[in-house]
Parts: C-alpha cells; sequence; structure tokens
C-alpha cells in the first residue's frame, strides 16, 4: 500500500496535524477529532483510496502475527526459551515450538543464551502477549554470518519496490540475506562482500528517506566490488 | 514569589527588566533528536532555561507491580543538575522535583495513546541543565518533541508556557526576577488541537479577571510554542532528506 504511493510528494506531518477535513477515513496512526483525521504518529502522509494515514519514521517494532523476525534467546526457562525480538514485550519460545523433541528441563542443549534463531510470530493477542514458533519451513537456528540491526520502519527500503532492493543486493554481493520484519538482518557470504552487503545496509538505515535509493546503493556497490564478478548474474 | 525587592519590575512604558512587553515570550529554541542512544530526545531553550529531554520506550515495565494490563505507564524523571542554578542544588530528587515528575507525566498521559502498549512503561528524562524560571514547562515542552521524535503514537504535541503577575502587572513567561519578586506565577499546559488544559498550577495570588487574563495570554502563547515544536520535529527530517546523513 506504501509502495504505490511511494513517489507522491513527502509530506512530514507531526502528531496532532491535520490529515483531511473532507470526510476520508483514518488509516494507520490517525484518528478522528471533529470531523477531521489527524496524525497519532511522526511520518509521512500517506493517502490509499479513501483513508489517509502516517507511514511512521520511528517507533518500536510491534509484532503482527505472520511476520518473521530473527531474534536473540536471553533466557532460559525449564520449557521455553525468552527471546528478544525488538518488541517491547518478550517472546516466549516454547518447547512445543521448536522442530526437535526436548525433555522437560532439557531446554539449555539445543539453544543457549546468545544464540540467534530465525523465527514466526505465532499470534499476538489482546494484552500483547507473544507467541513465536519455529515450526516452519526455513526456520531454524542462525549459525555464522552476522548480524545487522535497523530500525524496523525501514525494512521497507531495505526490502524495496517488490524485492527489488533485497535481490540487488543478493546478487551484486553473492551473499545469503534474511531480513526479519523486525529490523534484525542476516548477512552471510564471505568477509568481503559481507562488509560491502553491511555497509549497504547501513547506507539504506541513514538515506532512507531520499529519492533514487536503488540505483545510488547499486553505484555504491559497484565501486566496491569490480564489475566481472557479478557477470554471471545477469544483473543490467 | 517570596522576596521583596526595590526593583521596577515593569516600567512606567510597561517593560519589562529583559526588555519584554508584558505579552512577549522569551526567545524559545527547540532541537529535536539530538541524543544517539534514547528512543527519541529534544532540547529545548526558553530564554536563559536549559533542558534535555530523553524518551526510552514502550518497554518492558519494571518493577513489576506499576504495570497495568491495560495501558502503558509514563514515567518521568524531573532532574536539576546541581549547577542548574547560581547556588549549588543539592543533587537528588526533592519535594519539589517529586511533584514536577508527576504533573508532568499526568499532562502527557493525556495525549500518549497508552492503551496501544498494556504493560509497557514509557520512561521520560528530563534533565534541568540551566535554569531561569518556568523549567517545568520547558521541561514538558522538551518532553512532548522527544516523545514525538521517538515515534510514540500520541493524539497531539503539548505545549506549556506560564503567565503571571508581577509588580500588580499580568505578565507571560515570567523569569527569575518576576517569578521571584512577583505576586503570582501561573504554569499552564494545553493540547492544541482541542485547547484542553492538561497542566494548570497557581503559586500566589490573582484577583479573578488577572487569573483570566493570565490563562488568555498562557493559551495563546502555547499555540505559538506549539508551531515551534513542530518545526523542530520537521526540521530534524527535512535535514535527513536532504542529500548528506547528519550523522
Amino acid at each position: 500500500m506504501e509502495k504505490r504511493n511511494a513517489r507522491q510528494t513527502r509530506e512530514i506531518v507531526v502528531p496532532g496535524d491535520i490529515l483531511d477535513s473532507s470526510g476520508m477515513k483514518p488509516g494507520e496512526n490517525a484518528y478522528v477529532l471533529d470531523g477531521k483525521v489527524r496524525a497519532s504518529a511522526m511520518g509521512v502522509r500517506n493517502v490509499f483510496q479513501n483513508t489517509v494515514g502516517v507511514i511512521p519514521l520511528r517507533g518500536c517494532y510491534m509484532p503482527t502475527s505472520g511476520d518473521t523476525v530473527i531474534g536473540v534467546i536471553v533466557d532460559i526457562g525449564p520449557s521455553n526459551w525468552l527471546v528478544d525480538i525488538g518488541a517491547p514485550y518478550p517472546a516466549p519460545l516454547h518447547v512445543n515450538e521448536v522442530p526437535w523433541k526436548v525433555e522437560f528441563g532439557d531446554t539449555s542443549r539445543y539453544l543457549s543464551i546468545g544464540y540467534v534463531v530465525l523465527l514466526k510470530v505465532l499470534s499476538v493477542d489482546e494484552s500483547k502477549k507473544i507467541q513465536v514458533t519455529m515450526k516452519d519451513s526455513g526456520l531454524r537456528r542462525i549459525e555464522g554470518g552476522r548480524l545487522v540491526r535497523i530500525p524496523h520502519s525501514k525494512v521497507s527500503r531495505v526490502i524495496g519496490k517488490s524485492g527489488s532492493m533485497i535481490s540487488m543486493l543478493k546478487n551484486m554481493t553473492d551473499c545469503r540475506i534474511t531480513v526479519g520484519q523486525n529490523g534484525m538482518i542476516w548477512v552471510d557470504g564471505d568477509d568481503e562482500n559481507a562488509d560491502v552487503a553491511v555497509q549497504a545496509i547501513k547506507m539504506i538505515e541513514e538515506k532512507a528517506q531520499s529519492g533514487n535509493l536503488t540505483d545510488r546503493i547499486k553505484e555504491f556497490i559497484e565501486s566496491k566490488i569490480p564489475q566481472d564478478e557479478i557477470d554471471d548474474e545477469g544483473e543490467e | 514569589m517570596s522576596g521583596h525587592t526595590d526593583m521596577v519590575l515593569v516600567d512606567d512604558e510597561g517593560m519589562r527588566i529583559d526588555g519584554r512587553t508584558a505579552e512577549e515570550h522569551r526567545p524559545i529554541k527547540i532541537e529535536a533528536g539530538v541524543l544517539n542512544n534514547a528512543d527519541g530526545s529534544a532540547y529545548v531553550e526558553i530564554g536563559k532555561n536549559k533542558v534535555l529531554a530523553a524518551v526510552y520506550g514502550p518497554r518492558e515495565c519494571h518493577p513489576r507491580h506499576l504495570q497495568n494490563p491495560t495501558k502503558a505507564i509514563i514515567q518521568c524523571k524531573y532532574n536539576m543538575q546541581a549547577f542548574s542554578v547560581s547556588d549549588r542544588k543539592r543533587p537528588g530528587p526533592d519535594r519539589r522535583s517529586i511533584e514536577i515528575s508527576k504533573i508532568i507525566s499526568e499532562a502527557l498521559e493525556k495525549v500518549v495513546l497508552t492503551e496501544l502498549y498494556p504493560r509497557a512503561s514509557i520512561d521520560v528524562y528530563i534533565e534541568i541543565l540551566q535554569a531561569n524560571a518556568g523549567t517545568r514547562c520547558a521541561g514538558l515542552t522538551a518532553a512532548s518533541v522527544a516523545l514525538a521524535d521517538a515515534g510514540i503514537p500520541m493524539r497531539d504535541i503539548v505545549p506549556a508556557i506560564a503567565a503571571g503577575k508581577a509588580d500588580g502587572h499580568v505578565l507571560l513567561d515570567l523569569n527569575k526576577e518576576e517569578d521571584n519578586y512577583g505576586q503570582a506565577d501561573v504554569p499552564i499546559a494545553i493540547v492544541p488541537s482541542t485547547d484542553e488544559i492538561v497542566l494548570l498550577q497557581m503559586d500566589g495570588n490573582m484577583t479573578r479577571e488577572e487569573f483570566d487574563h493570565a490563562i488568555e495570554l498562557a493559551v495563546g502563547a502555547c499555540h505559538k510554542v506549539y508551531d515551534i515544536q513542530k518545526d523542530a520535529l520537521k526540521r530534524r527530517y527535512s535535514r535527513n532528506t536532504q542529500e548528506g546523513s547528519d550523522e
């Protein structure tokens, strides 16, 4: 939804600003007062059909069910692990939600503190109690590579329009990259290429608000990694 | 409020000791996003007041017994630096700073959409670096900019300013001399979209008419402060949009 309007003029609004007074419906981060739609967060005004909302520029990650996230194990219980996924609340990973059969009290043999795992958010209830699972295809413990943290509001820029940015990054740097919805990104490849990929991600984070980002990042990577390495990818 | 002086606070032409008219506020400077490690931050100068505010969260609430299962709580800490006043202030919380912390967090609770983050806590730290009367208003002004900068959902930004009475005149935004030797001090904070009052205190004596006039002055000035707050937040991002990064 935001992609469609990405090319429109970017109007920055702050909480309390009037977004619309002609009867549009409030979307994300908006509320109605006296028939006027007002912003409830700082961000970019976004119109979609007849709703008007705000795409936040900052703010913490709020998990929604179905999100693929990367987390770090921070605590171990007899029948669960506590995972830090960058949300305001702890995310318990229950032994029933891992692909192994774990005996009661035997949790630390499988995952210990500091391990990085790729998870899916199973559910988030009204009181924001989070449940995460590792029982899905591709979900696993992550070994090797490096972890980059960016604000979750910048994740959509790293992925790009229908994945254009991320596929370009993968092709040009020849790295395996997994982006968690919570802003944690795992990069694996040989040292030099991974360095460039990490730098490129940091650059996206810094310049998320500027236009022509994909071209600029492409230029940046080309300057770091010689052209011929990427010929076989047919990237042009 | 208590002291006596031979100083002429308001002269015959209605001019105050710092050259302002009765309805003029001190120069205000606001900057958002000044700290890297906090989720949101703001620096405010109102005349000789210098205030830094930082926001963390929403995050898990500790200690646990303070958690509210239906909404987030706002924990505010107002602290004056030892060097913020001319006689060294003894560091640590005292009766005054506890009171100010409480009223500021209550004012902010009215605008933050706390029900979005049950059981969480939003921590606001306000440091007074230099004080010259009106620090609670400067602190609240800074805190609400810092909250917006942290991306916390809120209905509106809260501007705050004081009005008062000195030498028998109703004045806007008292400075230290007017506060010390004046007759009354009325700090006010409003929600600009509805003109609701979220903070109102009065120290000293005023007649009903003077009080009404003071409120009117302060509410008008709050809208001016609000514009400066909005401008500070927008500037933070136009700075980022232009070519280079802000680092």
